[in-house]
This record gives C-alpha cells, sequence and structure tokens, in this order.
C-alpha cells in the first residue's frame, strides 16, 4: 500500500512554557507543564509527561517493535513493517462505542521523524527517558534547554554475534558503560579462549551478563546473537514498562536473573487474564494474542528470543497460525 | 544502598508463578534449572519453541558426544562451568539435514579450531557446519538458541506448569 509523505509541523514555541506544538496528519501534540495532549478530528486525550516521553523514545528507539505498543489504553501505535499505524481510542471499547475513536496510518519513516521531531523539543538538559526513573531528573516544569547527546540509543543490532570481529561490541568500560549499581554485587570474568589461527570469525565468546550490567538504558533490547531469524535480544530491567506491547507473534521470555512482574491482558479488548512472576531461570511464552506490561521491583536481566521471519504478523492475523507456541498434538 | 542480585543454580532456585484465567499450556511457563535437575547428561531438552526455532537446556556432565548444525547456535552458560572444543569436519561428515543440532558420527575428521571455557553469564558461538564437543566436571548447566532438529527433545506436559 502506498502512502503520501507526511512531515511533521511545528508551531513557534509557547510564550509561556516555551515548548513547541505539532500537528502530525490529523494529530496534534501539545505539552504543558504535567501533560501531554494528544488530539484528533473526534477527541482529545492526556498522558502524563513522563509516561509519554518515556513511551515515545522506546517507540521510535525499538523501530516500533513487533505489533502494538500502548502508551496507555487509548494512544499507541502499531506496526506494520513499512506503514506505522497511530490510533487513539481504537482499543478502546468506550472510544469505539462513542465513536470518537481514530486510526491513521503513515510512512514508517515520517513517524520516526516525527516522534524524534517532538522529543528533541519536549525533552529537556538533565531528564533522560531511557534511565530508570531514579537515574534522572524530571521531565515536568517549563522548557530549560535541549538534552545533550543522543536521545534515542541502546538498540544495537548484532548482525551475528556481538563482539566478532566486524560485529557490533559488547559494552565496556572504555565505551563509557560502567557497571550499573544494581549489579555492583556480580562478579564478572572473561570466557577463557583459545583460537588456532584462521578461525578468529568462528571461535568466539564473550560475557553476555557483564554486557546487559552495563546497560545505561532500560527496557530497551540489545540483539546479540542470530540463528536465522531467530533474534536474541537482552535488556535490564528496572521500575515498569512505559509502555504496553501488544504482541503480533508469539515471543519467550526467559529472566536470567532476579525478578520481573507482568501483567497480562487480553490484545483486543485489553481485559485482564491475570499476572506471571518470573523468578531467575525461569522460561514462559507471551502468546501472539495478548497485550502484557513487566514490573522489575529490582533491575534485572532478561533475554526475549523473537521470530523475526518476515510476513509472520500477517500470518497470525489471518489465523493462518495458532496464536500460541505450542500445539495440542505436542503435550 | 547495596543490591544483591539473584541467580539460579542446579542446587538453589526459586520458580515463579502463573496465574492466568487462560490455557496454561498457550504460556508453555518452565525453569532452566529444574529442567536441567530432571534431565540426563546432555539432552537437548526444549524449552522454547517458536515455529522452527527453539532454546533447549542442556545439563553439562562429563564429555558430550560431537554435534553439529547447519547454522549458528549459541550456548548461554546458565550454572557451573563448561568446555566447549570446536573441529572442522571432514566432506563427508558435515551437515545436510535441514536444522538444528546432530551428533556428528565418529570423531571430527578437520582441524582443531580452538577451545572456550566458559562460566555464568557467557555466550558461545557454535559456528554453523563446525563440530563441537561440550564437557563439564561439575553439573552445569547451559541454554542453546538454535533451531528444532533431531536431537531436540520435547516433554512439555512434564515442565511446564499446568494448574
Amino acid at each position: 500500500m502506498s502512502i503520501a509523505s507526511v512531515k511533521v509541523i511545528a508551531s513557534a514555541p509557547d510564550p509561556v512554557l516555551g515548548y513547541k506544538k505539532f500537528q502530525f496528519g490529523s494529530f496534534t501534540f501539545e505539552r504543558d507543564m504535567y501533560f501531554v495532549h494528544v488530539g484528533w478530528p473526534k477527541g482529545t486525550h492526556t498522558i502524563e509527561v513522563d509516561r509519554f516521553l518515556r513511551a515515545m523514545v522506546r517507540d521510535i528507539g525499538w523501530g516500533f517493535f513487533y505489533g502494538w505498543i500502548f502508551f496507555d489504553d487509548v494512544f499507541g501505535t502499531q506496526n506494520h513493517y513499512g506503514t506505522v499505524d497511530i490510533y487513539a481510542g481504537t482499543y478502546s471499547k468506550g472510544h469505539r462505542d462513542t465513536g470518537v475513536d481514530f486510526l491513521e496510518t503513515f510512512n514508517t519513516d515520517d513517524v520516526r521523524v516525527a516522534f524524534e521531531t517532538i522529543s528533541v523539543n519536549w525533552i529537556n538538559e538533565g531528564y533522560d527517558p531511557l534511565r530508570a526513573p531514579m537515574e534522572t531528573g524530571s521531565p515536568l516544569g517549563p522548557k530549560t534547554r535541549d538534552a545533550a547527546g543522543p536521545l534515542i540509543r541502546g538498540f544495537e543490532p548484532a548482525r551475528r554475534m556481538m563482539g566478532l570481529p566486524g560485529d557490533t561490541s559488547p559494552r565496556s568500560d572504555a565505551s563509557g558503560h560502567p557497571i550499573n549499581r544494581a549489579f555492583a554485587d556480580m562478579k564478572f570474568d572473561k570466557p577463557d579462549i583459545e583460537i588456532e589461527p584462521g578461525f578468529e570469525d568462528q571461535v568466539h565468546a564473550f560475557n553476555l551478563f557483564d554486557h546487559i550490567a552495563r546497560a545505561d538504558v532500560t527496557w530497551n533490547p540489545s540483539f546479540t546473537s542470530i540463528t536465522r531469524a531467530c533474534i536474541c535480544c537482552v535488556t535490564s530491567e528496572e521500575h515498569m514498562l512505559p509502555v504496553i506491547h501488544g504482541n503480533d507473534r508469539n515471543e519467550w521470555f526467559i529472566q536470567l536473573t532476579d525478578e520481573i512482574q507482568w501483567n497480562i491482558q487480553d490484545k483486543n479488548t485489553g481485559n485482564p487474564r491475570g499476572r506471571i512472576v518470573m523468578k531467575a531461570g525461569d522460561v514462559c511464552a507471551m502468546p501472539a494474542d495478548i497485550r502484557h506490561q513487566g514490573f522489575s521491583p529490582k533491575r534485572s536481566m532478561l533475554m526475549v528470543l523473537e521470530n523475526g521471519t518476515p510476513g509472520l504478523e500477517e500470518k497470525y492475523a489471518k489465523g493462518e497460525l495458532e496464536p500460541f507456541p505450542i500445539t495440542a498434538s505436542r503435550w | 544502598m547495596s543490591f544483591k542480585t539473584i541467580v539460579g543454580s542446579l542446587n538453589s532456585y526459586q520458580k515463579g508463578s502463573i496465574d492466568l484465567n487462560d490455557d496454561l499450556r498457550h504460556y508453555a511457563f518452565s525453569n532452566i534449572f529444574e529442567v536441567a535437575n530432571n534431565s540426563k547428561p546432555y539432552e537437548r531438552v526444549m524449552v522454547v519453541s517458536n515455529l522452527e526455532y527453539a532454546a533447549e537446556v542442556v545439563r553439562a556432565e562429563g564429555k558430550s558426544d560431537w554435534y553439529t548444525a547447519p547454522h549458528d547456535e549459541f550456548a548461554i552458560v546458565m550454572d557451573g562451568e563448561i568446555e566447549f572444543t570446536f573441529f572442522q569436519l571432514g566432506d563427508d561428515q558435515k551437515p545436510t539435514h535441514k536444522a538444528g543440532a546432530i551428533k556428528v558420527k565418529g570423531e571430527p575428521k578437520g582441524k582443531r579450531m580452538g577451545r572456550v571455557r566458559a562460566r555464568r553469564g557467557h555466550e558461545v558461538l557454535l559456528p554453523k557446519g563446525a563440530a563441537y564437543q561440550l564437557s563439564a566436571a561439575k553439573p552445569s548447566v547451559c541454554l542453546i538458541q538454535t533451531s528444532a532438529g533431531p536431537e531436540s527433545v520435547e516433554r512439555w506436559s512434564k515442565i511446564c506448569v499446568l494448574e
């Protein structure tokens, strides 16, 4: 499907608070000291500014990820891998029943540019929405100065395996990533490696836990190893996942350390299905018909195995694949 | 404030919980260390299955057979210490099957490629088309990112929480 390019339009800075307002397609975005106000032809919605910015920078960094990113129960995006829907109320029964729901489809690059433009203007120096809440300043108040440095970071996709010659490098002191305070009690050593000449790109190992422990971002995965279309993502998690993720395929979580508590909802209705508590060593599928949001009381390490096969989302959407990974005959 | 990071091991792990108004088989909730405690050495028990892809828990104890796969695999050591030895294969030993690990017939006939000794948290490349052998002096555990194959063992109803 071909979609006309849409550019984000910025206003002059507000004379009192200093922030710009933005128009992107039929949506408007405006922030004040405490809140973001999203408008569309039939309605408006207000989101607390910290939650909005934490969700927006991750949505950009994840490349809109697999499936639905709910900033909250009303507003969010759905990835169609080339285009992205921005919706308001589409998955909220109350909005649908009153006819104020709205969805507009954009080219992925246009959404990325729009979200980056908004983030750059609305994120002040001293506030870093990719960090854990205890590790950063506040987004509240009037505009001060634009934040310095990259707002979007941490998504470091390895092509084959992190640390191989010519591939991405694990985090280190030299790269400016010290061990996070929450993992200071762990010991990190290097694997012992002997390589015969000529096999430098075949014999390889690195300390994965050390790489995760040095993350300066939370809920922001990095690809570390790829088996064909199977992608291993690792991430450090602290406080709460600032979005609710709706799956368009099955994914798997492996809890490497500590604990994450997950709220599980029906993907389409948002009705609660219950709760999963994952502790170190636990493995759990996240089926293709759910939304989930995680809560990590102490910074923890999580591995996610994704199936990045192109077109998979359409097979699940059409019902050609069951929305859970282990079919009945295998039990 | 100091933190205490919780990791699991064969001898000490605590399993979480799953409390859902749904069919629990859809979530296939298991624990790596529990699976390894109930596995024979070098059984490759699937704990993740995503269409053709899989992750397998391996209890490493003593020396394994030689394995090979037609794609890269990756082992993450979750407990203990495991030595991985790598050799090239002879032309008549190279994998011809579609996916997953398979046992090599006999000893690998090619050149020695190297060796890795890995402990908890280390990730090791098991390169496409090479022969690899695991050995562990004490019971150890690794998780292998791979595809389902001839050596994959499925026992979902025994390893997963169902009520």
